[in-house]
C-alpha cells in the first residue's frame, strides 16, 4: 500500500507507542487465527522515510549485493518522493519465515492497525500460495540474499576481479535475469532425464496387438543435441555451457538467476496477493470494533487504496473485487447464477481460501474474473495507433472475452516474451539459437539488440534470436560484427 | 497461533546505518558522468546548448545507463479500467509513455526507464574539461594582476613599527601594570586620581620619552627603577612621583597599531571574437562559428575570475557589435579580413592592455579573402599573435566546399607564432577535437 501525496490523510504526529502497537497487534492476531489466516511469524520494523527508500530500492532485502542499478533506483526513489510525484508505501513485507515488515513510523495509529492487518493477509498468502512454496523456501531467504551480497562484495574486493568485471557480468545477467522459467512447480528435467523422456518418447508405447498392427517406425532421437529440449533458463544454461566462463563469473549468474526467481512469484501474484491482503484488511477491520475517529480514518485510507484508478489496473482495486465476488457467489449467488453454474459446492470461505492456494495472477483473472465484474469495472482494451493510445475494445458482449485475454496476457510474468535455447551448436559453430515464442507480440527491436549484445557478451561467441517481426520471420543475429536482421524463410 | 510477533523500535542508529545505498549511487553517478563524458562531442554539437546561461539545466541524453530487457513493442495492446464510459475509438493517452497511466511492474515496457539526466551547463563545462586530459594546462598558474591596493587598521600588537605606536593605549597599559602590582596598590590608586586631569593631555609626550629610555636600557626588569631624571619634567610622571618613586614604561607596555594591506589581485581575461559576416557566411557556418565561440568562452569563465567578451564582425569593414547582431544579422559584400584585425587591435588599446589583460582573440571565417588582403592580414595576424595569450583562426568549411573555395590556411601558414594556431571545421563533429587542439597552445606570458 501506498500514500498518495497531497492526499494523504495521516496527522503527522504520532499519538502511539510501541505498546499500542503490541496491543493492537495481539487483537489483529485473534482475529486472523479466528478467520483461519495461517501465517509465518511476523516481525515489525519500524523505519523512516530514509530507511524505506533504502529498503524500497534493495526490493525490501535487509542485506542485497551492490550494484549501480540500484543506486539509479533509489535516486529515482528519492526524487520522485521528494517532488511529491510518488508517496511511500505504508509498508513492505517480504516473502520470509520469520516474515519481516516494515512500518513507516511517521503514520498514525490507524494506519498501522490497517497495515498490521493487511500484513498479515500477505504473510497467509506467501505461506500458503502455491507459487511461493514451489519457488522459494521462506526461511532460507534473508540468509541466501546476505550469503550473496556477502560474495559479490567479496569479488568487488579481490584485486584480480574488482568492480568492473564483475559489473560486466551483473549487467549483463540482470538484463536476462527476467528469461527464466515461470512456473515452478513444474519439475525441470536434468539433462539424462531428458534424455529418457526422448527415448520414451520415441520407443512409444507397448502395442498389446503387435502382431496384427504394422511395425512403427522408431524416429532415433538426436542425443547429442544441447540442450535436448528448449531451454527457458537463459543464465543458467549459459553457467552450464559457456566452459569460458570463471568460477566467479558462474557464480553471479547463479546469483542473479537465484533472486530472479524469488521475485517471480511475487511478479506472477501481485493482484492475487495485493487483492487478498487488503481484503483481510478491512475484513479484519470491521470486525475490530474500532471507535468512530479511527473508523472514519479507516474508511478513508482504505478506499483510498482500493480504488479504481482510470487509465491503470489498481492491482487492490482489482483483486479486492475479484475475491469478494468469488466469496459472494459462493455465499449468496443470484438466481441466474444458480442457473448458470448450479448450487455453490463449498461455502465461500472454503472456496476463496482454496483460491488462494492454488491459483495465480493468470489462472485467477481468467476463472474468476466475470463479465459483469469487468463491465462494472470498465475495463478496456486500448492499442497504438499513430502517436495516440486509442481504446480498442470495450467490455461489451462481444469484446469482453477479448479484452480479458489481453488484460490476461499483460499481467505477471506475461509481459515477459518468453525465449528458449534452442540450439548451443548452431552451425556445428557454438552458435547460441535462441527463440522467441512469438505470441502476436513483437519484440521492442532497440531493446532486443541491446540485450543480445549482452547475452553476446555472456556466451562469448555469436548468437542469434528468432522472432517475428511485422509478421515475418526473421533472426536477429549478434557477433563481433555487430547486430543483424536477416529475414527467414 | 503461531510464534510471538516481535516489533523493532526504530533507532537513530538504524536510520544512519540505513544508508546503504551510498555506494551504489556513487558508482551510478559515476557511471552518468563516464556517459557525459563519452558523449561531451555530441551533446556539445547539440544547437540547444550553445548560448545557453550558466546556471540553466540541461537535458543530456544517456547511453550505457539505460537497463535493457528483452521487451515487447509497439505493437502490443494493454488493458486498463476506464472512468465507467470507455467506448472504442476514445483516445487514452500518448504512445511512448507507459501504457495511459503507469504500469506496475517497472521495466516490463521499454520507455519507463529514465534515460536523461539533468546536468547544468557549469557542470557540463567541468566534466568537458575534464576531458581535455591537458595537465599542464591545469597547472599553469592563472596571471594575476595587482589591482588595487589598500590598508586597514586592525586591532593592536605589542611589537610593531614605531611609527605606529599608540601612545594612549601604551600609556594605560602602564597604568593598568600600576594598578595590578599589589605594593603600590593604594599609592597609585590614589595618584591616579589625582593626576588624572593632566594625565589626559600629558600621556604622549611622557610615553614619548619613556620609549627613548627603554630603548637605551633595553632589559630592564620589571619594576626595576630607572633614572629619575630623565623623566623628571613630564607633568603626568610628576603626579607619581609627589607620592613615591617614579614608576616607569616596560617594553610590554608598548601598543602599535596594526595595520593589514589588502591587495585585490584580479585575473581579467578578454575573449575577441572576430566573425567574417560577409555574404558567403552562412546559418551552418555561423553556428559551427558559433559553437566554437561558446566553448572558448566557457573556457575562459573557468580559470578567470573577470572575463569580458567583444564581438567584432566584419566583411569589408569591421565593427564592434552586440551578441545578438553578432550571430544573427546577415551582411552580405566581400571579405578584408585585415580590417577585423585592425578593429581587434584598436579595440585592445583602446580598452584592453596587454599587461592588464589576457587576451583570448578568435576568427572564424570561410577563408574567402581578397587576395589583395592577405599581406595586410598576415601582418595584423602577427601582431594580434603577439600580444593575445592565445590567438586562432578557425576555417569553417562545411564538407566538401573546400576544394573549391580559397582558402587562408595556407596564408596563415607562414606565422611562426607558437600561440597561434589554425583550425579547419567541417561538421558539428569537429568542433571538440579542435577546440582541444586550439587550448593545447595555450601559452600564459611572463607578465
Amino acid at each position: 500500500m501506498s500514500a498518495t501525496p497531497h492526499e494523504g490523510t495521516s496527522p503527522r504526529i504520532a499519538t502511539w507507542d510501541l505498546r499500542d502497537l503490541v496491543e493492537w497487534d495481539l487483537k489483529i492476531r485473534a482475529k486472523a487465527d479466528e478467520f483461519g489466516l495461517d501465517y509465518y511469524p511476523q516481525e515489525f520494523e519500524l523505519c523512516d522515510h530514509t530507511g524505506m527508500l533504502g529498503y524500497m530500492a534493495y526490493s525490501g532485502m535487509p542485506s542485497h549485493y551492490p550494484h549501480w542499478s540500484y543506486g539509479k533506483s533509489y535516486e529515482k526513489l528519492k526524487t520522485l518522493y521528494d517532488h511529491g510525484v510518488s508517496g511511500l508505501p505504508y509498508e513492505m513485507v517480504i516473502n520470509s519465515n520469520p516474515a519481516i515488515a516494515y512500518l513507516m513510523r511517521d503514520n498514525s495509529l490507524l494506519l498501522h492497525i490497517l497495515t498490521i492487518a493487511h500484513v498479515y493477509g500477505h504473510n497467509d498468502f506467501f505461506k500458503n500460495n502455491f507459487t511461493f512454496k514451489s519457488a522459494t523456501r521462506a526461511e532460507l531467504t534473508i540468509e541466501s540474499f546476505k550469503a550473496a551480497a556477502m560474495r559479490v562484495r567479496r569479488y568487488v574486493e579481490d584485486p584480480s576481479i574488482g568492480v568492473e568485471k564483475v559489473e560486466r557480468i551483473l549487467d549483463a545477467a540482470h538484463a536476462l535475469s527476467w528469461q527464466c522459467r515461470r512456473n515452478f512447480a513444474i519439475k525441470k528435467l536434468s539433462p539424462f532425464e531428458q534424455m529418457a523422456r526422448a527415448e520414451d518418447t520415441a520407443q512409444g508405447q507397448a502395442d498389446p496387438f503387435q502382431k496384427i498392427h504394422a511395425r512403427k517406425n522408431i524416429e532415433v532421437p538426436d542425443f547429442h543435441k544441447v540442450p535436448l529440449e528448449p531451454d527457458e533458463d537463459l543464465l543458467l544454461f549459459i553457467r552450464d555451457h559457456n566452459p569460458f566462463l570463471a568460477d566467479f563469473e558462474k557464480d553471479l549468474l547463479s546469483i542473479v538467476d537465484q533472486e530472479a526467481k524469488y521475485f517471480i512469484s511475487m511478479m506472477e501474484t501481485k493482484i492475487m496477493n495485493e487483492g487478498w491482503a487488503s481484503y483481510w484488511h478491512k475484513k479484519i477491520l470491521e470486525s475490530l470494533d474500532l471507535d468512530q475517529g479511527l473508523h472514519l480514518e479507516f474508511i478513508v485510507n482504505h478506499n483510498q487504496v482500493c480504488r479504481p484508478i482510470p487509465g491503470q489496473i489498481n492491482p487492490y482495486h482489482l483483486g479486492l473485487k475479484i475475491w469478494e465476488d468469488i466469496y459472494r457467489r459462493f455465499t449468496t449467488p443470484t438466481k441466474d447464477e444458480i442457473k448458470r453454474d448450479g448450487p455453490p459446492a463449498k461455502s465461500g470461505m472454503e472456496k476463496i481460501f482454496e483460491v488462494r492456494e492454488v491459483e495465480r495472477d493468470a489462472s485467477f483473472l481468467r476463472r474468476y474474473l466475470t463479465e459483469d465484474l469487468m463491465r462494472e469495472m470498465d475495463i478496456f482494451e486500448y492499442e497504438a495507433r499513430g502517436e495516440e493510445l486509442v481504446v480498442s475494445k470495450v467490455a461489451d458482449d462481444e469484446g469482453w472475452k477479448e479484452v480479458k485475454a489481453t488484460l490476461i496476457k499483460s499481467v505477471g510474468t506475461n509481459s515477459i516474451p518468453v525465449l528458449k535455447v534452442e540450439d548451443a551448436d548452431f552451425g556445428q559453430n557454438r552458435t547460441l539459437y535462441v527463440k522467441h515464442d512469438h505470441d502476436g507480440r513483437d519484440l521492442h527491436i532497440e531493446y532486443a539488440e541491446k540485450s543480445l549484445n549482452y547475452l553476446q557478451r555472456l556466451w562469448g561467441r555469436e548468437v542469434v534470436l528468432e522472432t517475428v517481426l511485422d509478421g515475418k520471420r526473421s533472426l536477429l543475429c549478434c557477433n563481433d560484427r555487430g547486430f543483424s536482421v536477416r529475414a527467414l524463410k | 497461533m503461531s510464534g510471538d510477533t516481535i516489533f523493532r523500535e526504530y533507532r537513530i542508529s538504524d536510520a544512519e546505518r540505513s544508508d546503504r545505498s551510498a555506494g551504489d549511487r556513487l558508482r551510478h553517478r559515476q557511471k552518468v558522468r563516464e556517459s557525459i563524458r563519452e558523449n561531451i562531442a555530441d551533446i556539445i554539437a547539440e544547437e540547444s546548448i550553445i548560448g545557453k546561461n550558466k546556471d540553466r539545466v540541461i537535458k543530456v541524453p544517456l547511453r550505457g545507463i539505460k537497463e535493457y530487457r528483452f521487451v515487447f513493442g509497439d505493437n502490443s495492446p494493454g488493458a486498463s479500467q476506464g472512468d465507467g464510459d470507455s467506448r472504442p475509438g476514445q483516445v487514452v493517452g500518448k504512445t511512448g509513455k507507459d501504457g495511459p497511466g503507469k504500469g506496475d511492474e517497472a521495466g516490463d515496457r521499454p520507455g519507463v526507464d529514465y534515460y536523461e539526466t539533468d546536468v547544468t551547463l557549469e557542470e557540463l563545462v567541468e566534466i568537458m574539461f575534464e576531458d581535455l586530459e591537458l595537465p599542464n594546462l591545469e597547472r599553469r598558474a592563472l596571471r594575476e594582476i595587482q589591482s588595487d591596493y589598500s590598508s586597514r587598521r586592525k586591532g593592536y600588537r605589542k611589537v610593531g613599527i614605531r611609527i605606529r605606536l599608540d601612545k594612549r593605549r601604551t600609556a594605560k597599559q602602564r597604568v593598568m601594570r600600576m594598578l595590578a602590582s599589589d605594593k603600590r596598590n593604594d599609592a597609585a590608586a590614589r595618584a591616579l586620581e589625582e593626576s588624572k586631569a593632566d594625565r589626559e593631555i600629558g600621556a604622549d609626550a611622557d610615553v614619548e620619552g619613556a620609549l627613548d629610555e627603554i630603548a637605551l636600557e633595553e632589559g630592564a626588569l620589571d619594576g626595576q627603577p630607572l633614572d629619575e631624571n630623565a623623566l623628571a619634567d613630564s607633568p603626568g610622571i610628576a603626579a607619581f612621583q609627589r607620592v613615591r618613586k617614579r614608576y616607569p614604561f616596560h617594553q610590554n607596555d608598548l601598543r602599535y597599531k596594526h595595520v593589514e594591506i589588502d591587495t585585490k589581485e584580479e585575473s581579467n581575461a578578454a575573449v575577441i571574437c572576430i566573425m567574417d559576416t560577409s555574404g558567403s557566411m552562412d546559418t551552418m557556418k555561423k553556428y559551427l562559428a558559433r559553437s566554437f565561440f561558446f566553448l572558448l568562452y566557457q573556457f575562459i569563465s573557468t580559470r578567470y575570475r573577470n572575463v569580458e567578451i567583444v564581438f567584432i564582425a566584419h566583411h569589408t569593414e569591421a565593427s564592434e557589435v552586440t551578441e545578438e547582431e553578432f550571430f544573427h544579422k546577415g551582411e552580405s559584400g566581400g571579405t578584408f579580413i585585415s580590417s577585423g584585425y585592425a578593429k581587434a587591435l584598436e579595440i585592445i588599446a583602446a580598452r584592453y592592455h596587454p599587461s592588464l589583460w589576457n587576451l583570448y582573440a578568435f576568427h572564424c571565417s570561410d577563408g574567402d579573402n581578397f587576395d589583395s588582403d592577405n599581406p595586410a592580414a598576415l601582418k595584423d595576424a602577427e601582431e594580434l599573435a603577439e600580444i593575445c595569450n592565445l590567438f586562432g583562426y578557425g576555417e569553417i568549411k562545411p564538407m566538401g566546399s573546400r576544394y573549391y573555395e580559397s582558402s587562408m590556411l595556407n596564408v596563415f601558414r607562414r606565422i611562426q607564432a607558437p600561440n597561434f594556431h589554425t583550425v579547419l571545421i567541417e561538421r558539428k563533429e569537429d568542433i571538440w577535437p579542435s577546440f582541444k587542439a586550439f587550448l593545447a597552445k595555450d601559452r600564459v606570458k611572463e607578465a
